[in-house]
């Protein structure tokens, strides 16, 4: 269950382009697994801005001196994030979590390999722990387009028994993208399970590259969110349900997690014809008397 | 279940203030004048998890249509100065499926229940009214005629007169007489006025005033509209304006009707403005997106800023703004064109308030008090 807190900043730190908040956050921690994110408010009652921002929860600590926190990776790309890069220690934010549905944890120690693109690493390292913990090999590919774009390199290397990097522009690690280097990882590590977290066309690669190894896909998507609560049905994505059915799928409460082979990726942005209720449909079996009635 | 823990800044000060909340839109008696606009709460289910719905007025439901609708294309939002662009399109599960599970729900969560419906054509309106019913757990119905984001956007049944009242006149043929009907109507008209008033004489038992206004983004780093459906419906407190003098106009000309105001309320004080105006109950819409709990947030925020103004009940405050005081000149675009259907003559604003007034509402409130 998500809770509404009023939250003060612990602390700030820049890793990168990115900016690390820990936020108090009491009710948070215990009941966050790896994928759920925070919506964060911004500014007070009087902000014009008055769409939450959704955030990857990147860790949680239970008990410290600050009751229960929460840390985030804000990158400062509009208004909005630049305002919450912005604040300082003992600033107060608003923000309600955990929300959305978190990977799903294999129940056998398979090998699995985690692959993170730009900021989008930010969930990776405590689902890493998780995995390591359940007896699971954990390697993992971070990639951005540039070095500075990366997040977590150091943290991976702890988190994973090998981190392989790709730069577009190859000023660090491998020159390339994420899936590039995501055949022979998998090859190496033999893994049976791939999870990934960052831009739609990265995800849609990764899912694909997974499926035609016989993996199993778990992909967290950066969707725009308007609540992050599942209400205003913004942040939709055309899912294949377990009947086969494809639905506009709200990615805040039943995702942001996804299995990879479920969605579609290539008709994101689109209501596929045979969505369930979609236009095409609509014509094609008619609304039952829909020629009556007022048109004009 | 866990709750959001977020106190008021009200409930820190003292005591809950002991007004009288209790709002009636004809008869439909709510202990509280708050309730979610629709299309902003889903069902209610969401919300129920950081307040309790059922301390709501109502939640007024996502409109509802005969079939299963996917909805429109991302992108479907832009953030817009203290406001949103929004083109769901109506996405939902159909009615079937709204009444086996999210009636049912709402029915067992005990919360008052309006279900708002809409349609592409009068008779799909009209199977909606007979098939809900059939349907115990519905405290009223919503017609939602306004929507700008339908398929033939231009030609809303709210844009006329006309229109908007056979598709009102059906519903309330339609349904059962003890359920009010409220018609939910767009500002986007030139005068909203003659269309409440068209719509009161097919049978709307209350005007909820107002839909989002048709808008559009054009995103200056694609250089393309920032929605894919091009346009879209404008909310938030941007709009405020626009909707406390929708509500002001209409009961002008509809001194007794009642009166769903929304657009834009984030705070007790926006939601005094709308009772002021004469609001005899207001939703919360957008600001449910900012805030999840912003309803009960409201509430309390409304019976605050109520009682430091010297009034005791919520009802003497509805349309308090529209009291002329002694020697005043009478404003002089008070009558309507034409007088309404019902009897009582040609209409005039001083009527409500004189009673609003009789009924103890405070002659000379303190706003300092």
């Amino acid at each position: 269950m998500p809770v509404q807190v009023r939250s003060e900043v612990v602390s700030t730190r820049r890793a990168g382009i990115y900016h690390v908040l820990t936020l108090t956050a009491d009710g948070v921690p215990e009941t966050t697994r790896p994928g759920h994110f925070v919506g964060v408010a911004i500014g007070d009652m009087t902000s014009g801005l008055l769409l939450r921002r959704a955030f990857s929860i990147y860790g949680v600590q239970q008990r410290g001196i600050y009751g229960g926190t929460v840390d985030i990776v804000v990158a400062a790309t509009g208004p909005g994030t630049r305002w919450l890069a912005q604040r300082h220690r003992g600033d107060q934010v608003e923000l309600v979590g955990p929300l959305g549905r978190p990977f799903m944890l294999p129940r056998e120690p398979v090998s699995c390999t985690l692959v993170g693109g730009g900021y989008g690493s930010a969930p990776l390292f405590m689902l890493a722990e998780q995995l390591r913990q359940r007896g699971c090999r954990v390697d993992m590919i971070l990639g951005a387009s540039t070095e500075e774009k990366l997040f977590g390199v150091l943290e991976g290397k702890r988190a994973a028994s090998t981190v392989t990097i790709t730069t577009e522009d190859g000023s660090l690690g491998e020159t390339g993208r994420v899936t590039d280097a995501l055949p022979e990882v998998m090859e190496r590590a033999g893994s049976e399970v791939v999870y990934a977290c960052g831009p739609m066309g990265m995800l849609a690669s990764v899912a694909e590259v997974a499926a035609e190894r016989g993996a199993y896909s778990q992909c967290a998507v950066e969707e725009a969110m308007a609540c992050g609560i599942g209400v205003c049905m913004s942040c939709v994505l055309p899912v294949i349900g377990n009947d086969g059915v494809t639905r506009m799928v709200r990615s805040c409460v039943e995702g942001p997690v996804f299995q990879g082979d479920r969605v579609r990726w290539a008709d994101i942005g689109t209501i596929p014809p045979d969505t369930l209720g979609a236009p095409e449909a609509a014509k094609r079996d008619g609304v039952a008397g829909s020629v009556a009635g007022v048109s004009s | 279940m866990t709750r959001a823990v977020v106190v008021p800044a009200s409930a820190l000060v003292g005591r809950p203030p002991d007004i009288d909340m209790t709002s009636e839109l004809g008869s439909l008696v709510m202990p509280s004048p708050v309730l979610t606009a629709s299309g902003c709460a889903a069902s209610g289910r969401e919300l129920d998890q950081f307040f309790d719905i059922t301390s709501l007025g109502a939640v007024v439901t996502k409109s509802i249509m005969m079939q299963p609708r996917s909805g429109r294309p991302t992108p479907r939002m832009a953030e817009t100065p203290s406001g949103m662009l929004n083109s769901i399109g109506l996405q939902g599960p159909g009615v079937h499926s709204f009444l086996e599970h999210d009636l049912a729900w709402l029915r067992e969560r005990g919360a008052r229940v309006v279900v708002s419906i809409a349609g592409n054509t009068v008779e799909e309106y009209t199977q909606l009214a007979k098939l809900l019913r059939m349907y115990d757990g519905i405290d009223a119905i919503e017609v939602n005629i306004s929507c700008p984001n339908v398929a033939d956007r231009g030609q809303v049944f709210a844009c006329r007169a006309d229109t908007a009242s056979s598709v009102v006149g059906m519903v309330r043929r339609n349904t059962d007489p003890r359920i009010p009907v409220l018609v939910k109507l767009s500002p986007d008209v030139t005068d909203i006025a003659t269309i409440a008033v068209a719509c009161e004489r097919s049978g709307a038992d209350g005007i909820s005033l107002i839909n989002t206004l048709l808008g559009m983004v054009i995103d200056t780093a694609t250089m393309r509209p920032a929605l894919a459906g091009v346009t879209g419906g404008l909310s938030g407190p941007a709009i405020r304006p626009v909707a406390v003098r929708c509500v002001w106009q209409v009961r002008e000309v509809l001194p007794d009707i009642p009166i769903l105001g929304m657009g834009g309320i984030r705070t007790g004080e926006d939601a005094l403005e709308f009772i002021l105006a004469g609001a005899n109950a207001v939703c919360v819409g957008t600001a449910i997106f900012n805030d999840p709990s912003a309803p009960a947030r409201v509430h309390s925020e409304l019976a605050s800023a109520l009682a430091e103004r010297g009034f005791a009940r919520l009802a003497d405050a509805v349309s308090y703004a529209h009291r002329r005081e002694p020697g005043m000149p009478d404003p002089v675009d008070l009558a309507p064109e034409e007088p309404a259907a019902d009897d009582s003559g040609p209409l005039d604003a001083t009527d409500g308030v004189a009673d609003a007034v009789a009924d103890g509402a405070p002659a000379d409130p303190d706003p300092g008090a």
